[in-house]
């Protein structure tokens, strides 16, 4: 019936379709597509023409030492915490919007994100008359549904333009925190809805000739709970990236458009490249993993997450099919877009960090999923701790990806098992001392112990999941700013470790209170305190499950003034097993705690994790054992019970002998105790999850996947997810109650 | 022809089997699940994650809870290394977790040098973390000299 329209009337239709779109929603176009653009006209013309090698390094070395100083300038003078200890990132993008590099020492996961907004932009706003893009423009975005980590980071972006003509795009991005969402701190993870995420900017145009217009900075100071910090970092990030604006213009003086142009997309291409040349050295195969995620932060629930890995050539494949369908009301979410900039983070972090750090790395994987599933989110969930599936996809490759590349006679990076992959730190929010409100979080989230490596220990409390760069900040200025007293000194959580013939490196001990607040609270938004979340490698073991340990209805400092001997030690173990403080009430809790008000000197306690460990624990030598003991990182127990170590207690001197037989015997008790494997599976392997075990996504069969919908377990199938309404948690426990009154009425009436 | 693939773990191109590198046992084909050629024990894994807290106090402990968790250790069958330690539910299906292409194996490797040791690589992800912190501290050390404004939650 359809006639073939012409060109004319499609271009009317597309008008009309254009004016007409009620709401410029998130792309799917954009957003699902995390490859190269084609090359625009301009970059086709100039590198059919050639470029000159020798300049385009010269102008890499350039525009590298230029974004290093803007990220310098952010990191001096920015107003969050998160900008202070490195949580930030400058980036350079083509005209059309490929993210081409990145500031050294910048979170490439930040990066990774923008060029979906500026993608949107460049599709939305340049025609539009009522918007349009010019010289002096700069727009803001922090809405992660049109690209992002997660809403509290918020980015400013500009066009550079040169003699008239759009060259690129320039940003910079920073975790500013407070946003205000339904809980302080940006990160809420009692949100049941993307309306509770807090302001939600999706991108617009909030500079003019350079400037910031101050009724769009009023509305947004308006909407948050730290209206300061969100003029000062909005102008902090506007003239860093005006300063490379500068240096960048500097290069085209000198150089010319052709050398600038070609140079960006020339380091997009030769990256691409390169990924090809290290996946086609790969063995073809298929490696797979499953992580666990055990909580919503609302609830325990065990997610799964499944990945395989395929590589053909220099095709590489990561099928995600089979892991946990979406919540609809619970923050956990994320979306694929924000997944995708969470595994080229962990590509460059665990894999192979000598690659340039651009979009480039994942342009040529191809990646599979289910949608609506909890790396696929899509539609009004909230997403607002996306964190955990994302900081899961930072480590997921580190185990499928060793057991390709270990056999290779050219290697680029160590072999390390998987870091500490949770968000172990005091999200916070309430008056302070100085009668602001404010909301944010601590830089603790920075230590996340390494895991352990082929030939050495992992370094303890290294740098957080999502970049090396970040530092875990001082307490004394977070204590000059916020009413957080820090009781314990970051010590090293004893024997919280990840054994193996290498251990991991571990997390530290964060003891918190508050002091001169009449209104203050934490939240905390991490799991692992039923399922260990950092994986090791090669018979290594995981990490520990990590607790969230509370000391309330006393104020330690009323405590500390009666008796200034009350604690000994603020060490969490001897605090929560002796129980040093009269009257107080003790409790050990999952990890993951929605926003809770904390009176003064009341404790809150937490630590950071250790990363996986790798090897065979028989294997570890002895004397990194007494190491271990005389560092005191673990106790007498462990040394013998885990290593099978005989040693003098005292003069930590070891029988070798001795402990070569005892380690003799030990594997043989191993081969007694186990079983064939197919016997043990036909023994061991059940056809579906354990009935009262929360599970959701697939058992067996990937295709499969369960889940549990308002209180019900359902079965789906993987390309036909919905997603997991929950049922909130105080309903859950006063029918609980209910339950167990109605129960004794009804004994007390019998008796 | 050896290729490694784990630390415990190699191919041996010419029989195209599965060994133990600590022992050389065979473990199978290598076109089939390593996993069929050992032993494995379902560990509690509250045994290797001890309780450090008392368990008359309290129900969380930093050990996992094993309803929910537990450790399929593999052991090679002749000399008892633990290849693998698996961390799974209760019942659920163990991970076929490396299934190579063997033919495509032997043509990549034809033109290759035996490996026999893990070529080693340097950690550039600490050697980026040592720079970052020689970075931070200088910035640190500067801002003492300089301007100190807490009340506007700067620190230049
Ligand atoms: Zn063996």
């Amino acid at each position: 019936m359809h006639e073939v329209m012409s060109k004319e009337d499609q271009g009317l239709m597309d008008k009309f379709l254009a004016d007409n779109t009620l709401f410029l929603g998130p792309d799917p176009e954009i957003m699902r597509n995390h490859q190269l653009t084609p090359r625009s006209a301009m970059e086709e013309e100039i590198l059919q023409k050639g470029i000159d090698p020798h300049q385009v390094h010269h102008i890499r070395g350039l525009l590298n030492s230029a974004l290093g100083e803007s990220f310098t300038m952010v990191n001096q003078m920015g107003a969050a915490p998160g900008a202070k200890w490195g949580d930030l990132v400058t980036g350079i993008y083509t005209a059309q919007g490929d993210l081409s590099m990145i500031a050294p020492n910048g979170i490439i996961a930040f990066a990774a994100c923008c060029f979906y907004p500026i993608r949107f932009i460049m599709k939305n706003w340049v025609n539009d008359p009522t918007v349009g893009v010019k010289e002096g423009d700069g727009f803001i975005h922090n809405d992660a549904r049109y690209g992002g980590i997660h809403n509290t980071d918020q980015s400013m972006m500009i066009p550079l333009f040169y003699k008239g003509e759009l060259i690129c795009w320039l940003s910079t991005t920073i975790h500013e925190g407070e946003n205000g969402a339904c809980e302080p701190g940006g990160l809420p993870a009692s949100a049941e809805s993307k309306y509770d995420e807090g302001i939600k900017m999706s991108p617009f145009k909030v500079v003019e000739n350079f400037e910031l217009k101050r009724d769009l900075v009023t509305f947004l100071q308006n909407s948050v709970r730290d209206p300061r910090l969100q003029l000062e970092d909005m102008k902090v990030k506007l003239h860093a990236v005006l300063r490379l604006r500068e240096r960048v213009l500097a290069i085209l003086d000198q150089f010319g458009r052709d050398a600038l142009v070609g140079t960006l997309r020339h380091h997009l291409e030769a990256v691409e490249i390169e990924m090809r040349r290290r996946i086609s050295e790969m063995p073809d195969g298929t490696t797979r993993v499953v992580q666990f995620m055990d909580s919503s932060l609302r609830e325990s629930a065990l997610q799964k997450i499944s990945c395989a890995i395929t590589v053909k050539g220099d095709r590489m494949i990561m099928d995600f099919r089979g892991s946990a369908p979406q919540f609809l009301n619970r923050s956990v979410n994320a979306n694929i877009a924000s997944f995708k900039a969470a595994l080229c983070t962990g590509l460059l972090q665990n894999i192979w960090p000598d690659l340039p750090h651009t979009m480039a790395v994942l342009s040529p994987i191809e990646i599979i999923t289910d949608r609506n599933s909890i790396l696929d989110a899509e539609g009004e969930m909230p997403q607002a701790m996306s964190l955990m599936p994302l900081f899961k996809g930072c480590v997921v490759w580190t185990i499928p990806m060793n057991k390709f590349n270990y056999s290779l006679p050219k290697r680029y990076s160590a072999v390390i098992a998987s870091q500490y992959d949770q968000a172990a730190t005091f999200i916070y929010g309430g008056l302070t001392q100085h009668g602001d409100i404010t909301g944010n979080f601590c830089a603790d989230i920075n230590g996340n112990g390494q895991g352990a490596r082929s030939d050495a220990d992992g370094e303890h409390s290294i740098s957080p999941v999502f970049g090396f760069m970040c530092d875990t900040g001082e307490h004394e200025i977070s204590e000059e700013d916020t009413p957080i007293i820090r009781l314990g000194a970051q010590r090293l959580a004893k024997d919280r470790i990840g054994w193996g013939k290498y251990r991991a490196g571990m997390g530290y001990e964060q003891i918190a209170t508050a002091r001169g607040s009449g209104l203050w609270g934490f939240m905390t938004g991490c799991e692992g305190s039923k399922f260990p979340s950092a994986q090791g490698l090669f018979g290594g073991y995981s990490c520990p499950a990590y607790q969230l340990l509370k000391i309330k209805d006393i104020n330690i400092f009323k405590e500390l003034e009666k008796n200034p001997n009350v604690v000994e030690v603020f060490d969490i173990v001897k605090l929560m097993n002796e129980q040093p403080i009269p009257n107080a009430t003790y409790s050990s809790n999952d990890m993951g705690m929605t926003f809770e008000l904390c009176n003064e000197g009341e404790i809150y306690m937490i630590c950071q994790g250790s990363g996986g460990g790798y090897g065979d624990v028989l294997e570890r030598d002895p004397k990194l054992v007494m190491k271990d003991l005389s560092e005191d990182l673990m106790s007498h127990e462990n040394a013998k019970d885990i290593y099978k170590v005989v040693y003098d207690e005292t003069s930590l001197v070891v029988d070798e002998l001795a402990t070569l037989n005892l380690r003799a015997s030990y594997r043989k008790e191993r081969i007694a105790r186990g079983k064939p494997f197919d016997q043990f599976c036909a023994e061991w392997v059940e056809p579906e999850p354990p009935v009262n075990l929360p599970y959701f996504g697939s058992w067996g069969d990937p295709k499969v996947i369960y889940g549990t919908h308002i209180g019900q377990r359902i079965v789906m199938d993987g390309d036909k997810l919905q997603g997991m309404f929950m049922l909130n948690p105080k309903d859950v426990k006063i029918s609980q109650l209910q339950a167990k009154i109605k129960e004794l009425e009804k004994s007390a009436k019998s008796n | 022809m050896n290729v490694l693939i784990t630390e415990y773990l190699r191919i041996n191109l010419d029989t195209e089997k599965w060994e133990c590198r600590c022992c050389g046992n065979v473990h199978g084909s290598a076109r089939d699940n390593y996993k069929r050629g050992l032993l494995v024990y379902d560990r509690d894994p509250s045994e290797i994650h001890k309780p450090l807290l008392d368990i008359k106090k309290y129900d969380r402990t930093y050990a996992p809870d094993p309803t929910w968790c537990r450790i399929l250790e593999y052991y090679c069958p002749s000399c008892g290394v633990m290849v693998e330690a698996e961390y799974l539910p209760p019942g659920h299906p163990p991970v076929r977790d490396i299934e190579l292409d063997i033919d495509s194996l032997k043509l990549q490797w034809k033109d290759r040098e035996e490996v026999k040791e893990l070529v080693s690589a340097p950690d550039l992800a600490l050697q980026k973390v040592k720079l970052q912190r020689e970075i931070h501290s200088k910035i640190h050390n500067h801002s003492h000299d300089g301007e100190h404004d807490h009340k506007n939650g700067k620190t230049l």
